[in-house]
């Protein structure tokens, strides 16, 4: 029982940071329907940045918070100039192409940013640096830890902060109806590329604390994080139904209890033992364990596939899988 | 010059032609031996192995139209089966005849795997998927090597046995040059005959519009299906290949990156282009090489030292030529007719097209 809320804490935990991640992926999305591939590149570069300034002022003995808060700071501006301009440069002249063409900008925009990272930061893997005294409270035998607490907190206000945004404010009504009808909402007075690039600069900032977030958690960032932590939430995203705001919130957290109960019990489940094949490796209560908890990354994949599969629109989202 | 060269007027000069590629194709690796050291003869092998492909990725992806991110899974498939059935990982030593047909057999079956499920998608979904079917398959070779050990995990299988027929064992980098070459050229034949073939022209129809197609009688399914295990047994062949000349494999080598470098080629050379796609793969196989034997003596001799690796601008040059190329010149190169008509017609297409 133990492990199984345990698990629940780390999945909502990772979640939470998915959701995040997934609602740059979804809004961009849903306004102009292009997977923004690059995403993930600009989630890894909020990471490294707020790592390098945390690491900096790590010494001079400031707090703990006002450090991450400084460090998240100077992110959050990085990123957001990278996500303009990434629509700006690369996407904003391919608005009227066919829709593999700013697919395959987008792939190429991703290279760019990860190899421009690996210019700016090598190969080396940043650490967080000891400041946080982490204390673990226990609930019903599983631990949680502060950072855990302040993660998730964070990520709720900010999906909160979102909504408000979106369904509450002139400029989420004008989000709302260029995703509905570019053209429309175009004749309605909307600036339709002022309301799209608003969408990549607020989706690039989410991008960046969810970075510092995830970076703080795992204690690790390096240039090669974005591409699989991409892919992750853009499963996510898939899952809530892609261009639907709640949907995204709904498929992070969900993903990141998969994952986490996959990682927990996919042992348990692959163990021919325990389901009384007769193995040599079996005689006194041994194990044949065909997969370990080292598969947990294939779980988002398969999550993604069998969403396409069998409901492309995801959970909550509107048919689109047949789009071309 | 325009009457020197006119091939109706003289038909036989495109045979003169033909032979002067031959000789100078037959020539190459020893003139590069000569000159240029024997590296670049294997230089020359990895772009040979790159042109199969990525001609076979243009089969799914130029003729077919499906976004492939996940092709080096099958170029894995392939290393991997050339690996395990000729190498002492299981003590077996098969002969190429019987590995190169499984392999390209094995890659054909996952192809029709990753294919099957994903048949209703189009477009940038298909792409996800497939990148993730990548990963997976990459994660699996990485960690199938326990309970059983299959592919020794991250340490990957050596003493792969060197590629043999009765009598001759291809040991040097030239030997393989001319294999890899017959092959690139028998994979180049099929895919010429397969362009204009039925086959190929109902990939074109599926392309342009699939509904359409289906309206016409095209069996959409099995042919996308066709279109997968196609380009995935092509993939598997080269893989094989892979796996004999370089007697030793990793999961390192299937990466993520690697299936982008593919696609990279098959965008800028022209997708659906079959010269122009070969042009993509010999130019991103080369021109990488090329700066990194120009860029590092320059960077040490401008600052003292290396400041930018050559990695890192191949892969920053990968990346530019994607963005590029979708910029200014979306069908590529060497654009296809039929591609070029359709991606620049932009005018006529709505802002949104799916939607209105």
């Amino acid at each position: 029982m133990d492990t199984f809320l345990q698990q629940i804490v780390n999945g909502l935990t990772a979640g939470s940071v998915y959701a995040v991640i997934a609602l740059g992926y979804t809004m961009v999305y849903g306004i102009i329907q292009l997977i923004n591939f690059a995403h993930g590149e600009v989630v890894m570069i909020g990471a490294m940045v707020a790592f390098t300034v945390i690491n900096a002022l790590a010494p001079s003995g400031m707090p703990p918070l006002a450090v991450v808060l400084i460090g998240t700071g100077c992110a959050i501006p990085v990123c957001v100039l990278v996500g303009y301009s990434m629509e700006r440069l690369a996407y904003r002249p391919l608005r009227r192409a066919p829709r593999l063409a700013p697919l395959i900008t987008a792939i190429g925009v991703s290279i760019i940013l990860q190899h421009l990272a690996l210019m700016v930061w090598s190969r080396n893997v940043l650490a967080f640096p000891q400041i946080i005294k982490t204390e673990t409270y226990f609930f019903l035998g599983a631990g949680i830890t502060t950072v855990q607490i302040a993660i998730l907190a964070i990520c709720f206000t900010l999906m909160v902060c979102l909504a408000i945004l979106v369904y509450r404010t002139p400029l989420g009504t004008a989000m709302r109806a260029t995703a509905q009808n570019p053209q429309v909402a175009g004749l309605m007075g909307i600036d339709i590329n002022r309301v799209i690039a608003v969408t990549f600069v607020i989706g690039a900032g989410l991008g960046a604390v969810a970075g510092v977030l995830f970076g703080t958690y795992y204690g690790v960032a390096q240039y090669t994080m974005g591409s699989v932590l991409g892919l992750k939430a853009f499963s996510a995203a898939v899952l809530g139904g892609i261009g639907n705001i709640p949907g995204a919130m709904l498929g992070g957290v969900l993903l990141g209890l998969v994952e986490a109960l996959g990682a927990g019990y996919i042992g348990e489940f692959t163990d021919l033992c325990a389901w009384g094949v007769p193995l040599e490796a079996c005689k006194g209560g041994g194990h044949f364990i065909l997969m370990g908890s080292n598969y947990q990354d294939v779980f988002a994949f398969i999550v993604l596939i069998l969403v396409l599969v069998l409901r492309p629109q995801g959970l909550l989202g509107e048919r689109v899988g047949d789009r071309a | 010059m325009r009457s020197l060269f006119n091939t109706k007027e003289k038909p036989w000069l495109i045979w003169v032609g033909f032979a002067l590629i031959g000789i100078a194709l037959a020539l190459l690796p020893f003139v590069l031996a000569q000159q240029v050291g024997t590296s670049w003869v294997r230089i020359t092998n990895f772009a040979l192995l790159y042109v199969m492909l990525a001609l076979g990725l243009n089969i799914v992806v130029g003729f077919a139209g499906l976004l492939d991110l996940g092709y080096i899974a099958f170029y894995a498939v392939g290393a991997y089966v050339y690996a395990l059935l000729a190498s002492p990982q299981f003590g077996l030593h098969l002969p190429f005849w019987a590995i190169l047909p499984i392999g390209a057999a094995v890659a054909a079956f996952f192809g029709v795997i990753l294919g099957a499920p994903t048949l209703k998608l189009r477009g940038d979904y298909l792409a996800i998927v497939t990148l993730g079917f990548g990963e997976i398959i990459r994660i699996f070779l990485n960690n199938l090597s326990q309970p059983v050990n299959i592919t020794n995990g991250p340490r990957g299988i050596a003493g792969i046995d060197p590629f043999a027929v009765p009598g001759f064992s291809f040991d040097s980098p030239i030997s393989y040059y001319y294999l890899l070459l017959a092959i690139a050229l028998g994979v180049i034949l099929v895919n010429l005959r397969l362009q204009n073939s039925r086959i190929g022209r109902a990939w074109e129809a599926i392309r342009e519009d699939e509904t359409a197609a289906r309206a016409m009688g095209i069996d959409t399914r099995n042919l996308k299906l066709l279109a997968f295990a196609m380009g995935a047994s092509f993939g598997g062949i080269a893989g094989g290949m892979f796996s004999a000349m370089q007697a030793f494999i990793s999961p390192e080598s299937f990466v993520l990156v690697e299936s982008i470098m593919v696609v990279s080629m098959v965008v800028l050379g022209g997708m659906g282009n079959i010269w122009g796609v070969i042009l993509g793969a010999l130019l991103l196989s080369f021109v990488p090489e090329i700066l990194r034997w120009t860029v590092t003596p320059l960077q040490e001799a401008l600052f003292g030292r290396m400041l930018i690796e050559p990695e890192v601008i191949r892969m920053l040059l990968f990346g530019l030529a994607l963005v590029l190329v979708m910029l200014y010149r979306p069908a590529g190169l060497l654009p296809s007719a039929v591609r070029k008509r359709e991606l620049t017609a932009s005018g006529e297409a709505p802002l949104v097209d799916a939607r209105l």
